[in-house]
């Protein structure tokens, strides 16, 4: 039996006649950061979503931490300790920052005295504190996009989703994602981020995977993906096939 | 401050916080949990400094017919309430409150008038009922979105009523006539006094008030209102979003029905088309709407608003079937539904950032 | 029960389904457009029934010569309906759909005032028509005439409006704004002006229905609640926003309707649509043609 936190196993996903994931395999090794990334349209939303449990794979399986979980919704699959946030942020716009928070701290936490506490502890590391009783509509984007992760890390996952958390940042905003990403590793929580700006990324994983198209191109380190043949054409092709 | 914030996010990347800073961060969570606690001791303070006021209303107010309006607006205020947790707080209009009400109404006063059984019993049982009911119906109707979902439950409500109508054994269209008895808490049944009959509505809008409040910092409240805000979002926080709905209708159910049973009592006679037509389950809804859906004390202030207004507009103007009554009634509606969408309570709320939530609570 | 006796059952019941698709697509065109349920629209039917109740006692004209005055005048009022009040109702931040509702209960509470007011509570009746009490007599099939009339008026107006939807320019800007209300101003389309025209046409359906139901029923200010309610059901049943889909619906609960009332108690004929919705939106949540 592998130790893998998560493993895809030959995962297809059709919608109608479109395959949106077409036979895809990866693992996922406790405590690391791997990127899911590709051009437009590779699948990569999808697949996330699949991990995720927001609808169940045509075919194939999904296995966490040893466990079979291909059919469970997400709810269930929060409570095994998976957890995303979405790529357009998805605010309760009713309550307050903190109040945010205790919906997904209330996971793990009882009481909603004690969830609140934990919601406390989680907004101070993300660096929304300060903001905790503001209204969730009055925040900028940038700290939208913190409440979604400080939301997420609430129900205290064992593997963290993040979907295009760092993307369309100015580049000090994009460095304290950064560094959010790495103290949310460092914490103990394996994160699997989906991302489209390489730059950003692919200093922060330490593997990636690259879809194309709904299957897997190619995987492994960064600095040997970005000298690989077949992502450069996968990128670029696009580009070449357009002119 | 800024400083405080910049050590905030220098604690983030330094692995070890320093013990300067950690201790500046405890404090602002001991500044925001003390504030929160504030809040919370302020809104019961004012509801009891409201409780006792209302209570001491009766001692000047000696007037049977104002003495009426005031059992009316607390017995709206209470079923307003009711309704709103499932409507306001976890976001699933419905339009055919109406059947848990006459649910209540019939089950004490058949258990009354049949087996003998005090009304004190008779709601409790109608509102347990009631509750297994909505989550009877909640099964097939919770998988419905929106508009699909309310003509669902107004569908329901219509039928029971045809159901109702045509019971002989619950008196058919000719209603139930409750006899008249001596006076008696017991029987929850007094001559002319109005006084007991203002006491208990009091105590019903108080308990669905301390309810609501109870829900406003509790797991269920939480979630509830995720799911109304973003039924997805709540789900991969690992919210159960059909367990969620079916707690908030029995619970809203339950409590409606108890307001039946009360209404039945007070009036001592019920028929199909006085507790359960369509157009009650509108007014119950209504004051919760107008007042400010999805909070607090919303109903409570739609109810004070709404329920005084048309039963006096009604008394002078109404009568004789010239329709002012329903004009000035129609028109009240219209204005405040459209002047302010959010609900009365949005007069009320001060901060920028506060009106946005409330325009946000009354999003569905 | 005979064959003839079903075929009457049959006749009666898709006569009248006609016509409760009529009333539905009004309200169906409405919502589809802007996602506004009018709970005025059983009033808006009160109104067109007066409306021709006070021409044919004006003008002794028949009702039928009547009905297309009735359903101008509704097209403008739907119109003005909107410019005057639903517009400040679509104007709060979002979708706050629930004050929707309210605005539109309130303002069918005040027309249901004002009727009583200005007409009293009294029961009106047309018994001045060509058409009334005469019925045509096929194969021992008795169908009334007025409510043939409201059939065939049906059967046409759906088809205009299949025209109007698909071929003409307004149609098209229509289904534009029901798409995309924001972006159509990008292409010139006034959003106020199509919904006020969309809430004219909406209103001028009811017109058609109502003038012909002034020939057989009764008219009082309270008339319209119950054909309200059908509407609603109607309209959730075919799937909101979809025309088509009111018309199947219609039928549908009009042969329901007439079947519940041989089987069960009269007063109890309601029931039978009713199980039938709750049925079909539980094996299909949107409705026979939804698509939300």
């Amino acid at each position: 039996m592998s130790a893998h936190l998560l493993e895809v196993r030959n995962v297809t996903r059709r919608f109608g006649g479109l395959v949106a994931n077409s036979d895809v395999s990866l693992v996922v090794e406790e405590g690391e950061i791997l990127g899911l990334i590709g051009p437009n349209g590779a699948g990569k939303s999808t697949l996330f979503n699949l991990i995720a449990g927001l609808y169940p794979p045509t075919s194939g399986s999904i296995v966490f931490a040893g466990e079979e979980i291909t059919r469970l919704a997400a709810p269930a699959r929060c409570a095994l300790g998976i957890a995303r946030t979405f790529q357009v942020v998805r605010s309760f716009d009713s309550m307050s920052v903190v109040e945010n928070v205790v919906v997904g701290a209330l996971m793990r936490h009882a009481g909603a005295r004690n969830a609140r506490q934990k919601a406390l502890e989680t907004l101070e590391l993300t660096g929304l504190l300060a903001r905790a009783d503001a209204p969730a509509v009055a925040l900028t984007p940038p700290e939208k996009r913190r409440l979604e992760i400080a939301r997420a890390l609430a129900t205290e996952p064992r593997l963290l989703l993040l979907d295009e958390a760092l993307a369309g940042l100015t580049p000090s905003e994009a460095r304290d994602g950064v560094e959010l990403v790495r103290h949310i590793r460092e914490r103990g929580v394996t994160i699997v981020m989906v991302e489209h700006v390489m730059e950003v990324v692919m200093p922060l994983v330490d593997r990636a995977v690259v879809l194309d198209l709904g299957k897997v191109l190619a995987q492994g380190l960064p600095a040997e993906l970005v000298r690989d043949e077949r992502v450069i054409e996968a990128y670029l092709g696009a580009r070449h096939r357009a002119a | 401050m800024v400083e405080q914030k910049l050590s905030a996010q220098n604690a983030v990347v330094a692995a070890p916080a320093e013990p300067e800073s950690r201790e500046r961060d405890s404090i602002d969570h001991d500044a925001s949990l003390r504030g929160f606690a504030r809040r919370r001791h302020r809104e019961l303070a004012v509801a009891a400094v409201a409780a006792v006021a209302v209570a001491l209303l009766p001692l000047a107010i000696h007037d049977v017919y104002l003495q009426n309006i005031l059992v009316l607006t607390l017995m709206y205020a209470a079923l307003s309430q009711s309704w709103n947790i499932l409507g306001g707080y976890c976001g699933q209009i419905s339009l055919g409150h109406a059947i848990y009400f006459g649910i209540g109404a019939y089950m004490s006063t058949l258990l009354y008038t049949h087996a003998g059984l005090t009304p004190w019993f008779g709601m409790v049982i109608g509102g347990g009922v009631a509750a297994l009911i909505a989550l009877t119906l909640g099964y097939p109707f919770f998988r419905l979105r929106g508009h699909y979902f309310t003509i669902a439950t107004i569908v329901v409500a219509e039928t029971g009523l045809l159901l109702v109508l045509n019971w002989d054994f619950a008196g058919g269209a000719q209603g139930i006539q409750i006899p008249y008895g001596p006076d008696s808490w017991a029987h929850l049944q007094f001559a002319r006094d109005k006084l007991p009959y203002i006491y208990f509505a009091l105590g019903f809008a108080v308990l669905t008030f301390i309810v609501t409040f109870a829900i406003e910092d509790s797991k269920w409240g939480y979630w509830w209102r995720a799911v109304k805000d973003n039924a997805e979002a709540a789900e991969s926080l690992g919210v159960v979003v059909f367990r969620s709905k079916m707690a908030a209708a029995a619970l809203s159910a339950f409590f409606t029905a108890i307001g039946g049973s009360f209404y039945a009592a007070f009036v001592s006679y019920i028929d199909p088309d006085s507790v359960m037509g369509f157009q009650f389950s509108l007014l119950i809804a209504l004051p919760a709407v107008l007042g400010g859906i999805g909070t607090l004390w919303g109903p409570a202030l739609g109810a004070l608003v709404l329920i005084p207004l048309t039963e006096l507009t009604r008394s002078y103007f109404g009568g004789s079937g010239n329709g002012l009554d329903l004009i000035i009634y129609g028109v009240l509606i219209m204005v405040i539904s459209l002047a302010r969408p959010e609900g009365l309570m949005s007069l009320f709320a001060r901060r920028r950032g506060a009106r946005a939530s409330l325009e946000a609570r009354a999003k569905q | 029960m005979t064959l003839q006796g079903l075929a009457q059952i049959l006749a009666s019941g898709l006569l009248m389904g006609l016509i409760y698709a009529l009333i539905a697509a009004g309200l169906s065109l409405i919502f589809g457009l802007m996602d506004v349920v009018n709970f005025a629209h059983g009033e808006f039917l009160m109104l067109a029934m007066y409306a021709t109740f006070g021409i044919v006692a004006a003008t002794a004209l028949d009702p039928v010569l009547a009905a297309p005055l009735v359903v101008g005048a509704m097209f403008v009022l739907g119109a003005f309906v909107y410019l005057a009040v639903i517009r400040h109702a679509m104007r709060a931040k979002a979708n706050i759909g629930m004050v929707q509702v309210f605005a539109t209960f309130g303002l069918g509470i005040t027309i249901r005032g004002l009727a009583q007011h200005l007409f009293t509570p009294d029961y009106r009746s047309i018994q001045t028509s060509w058409l009334s009490g005469r019925t045509l007599d096929v194969a021992g099939v008795f169908l009334p005439l007025p409510q043939l009339l409201g059939g065939a008026l049906s059967c046409l107006s759906f088809v205009a409006l299949y025209f109007v939807i698909r071929r003409t320019d307004f149609g098209r800007a229509l289904e534009a704004t029901r798409e995309d209300a924001g972006a159509v101003a990008l292409v010139g389309i006034d959003k106020n002006r199509v919904f006020a025209l969309g809430w004219g046409l909406g209103a001028a359906l009811v017109g058609i229905a109502g003038s012909v139901m002034a020939i057989f029923y009764y008219i009082h200010p309270d008339v319209g609640a119950p054909f309200a309610l059908i509407a609603y059901v109607t309209v959730a049943l075919g799937g909101f926003g979809s025309i088509f889909g009111a018309l199947a619906a219609g039928l549908l609960v009009g042969l329901v309707e007439a079947v519940s009332a041989t089987i069960l108690e009269p007063s109890m004929k309601a029931i039978g649509i009713y199980a039938v919705y709750l049925v079909v939106v539980f094996m299909r949540p949107r409705g026979l043609f939804g698509n939300l």
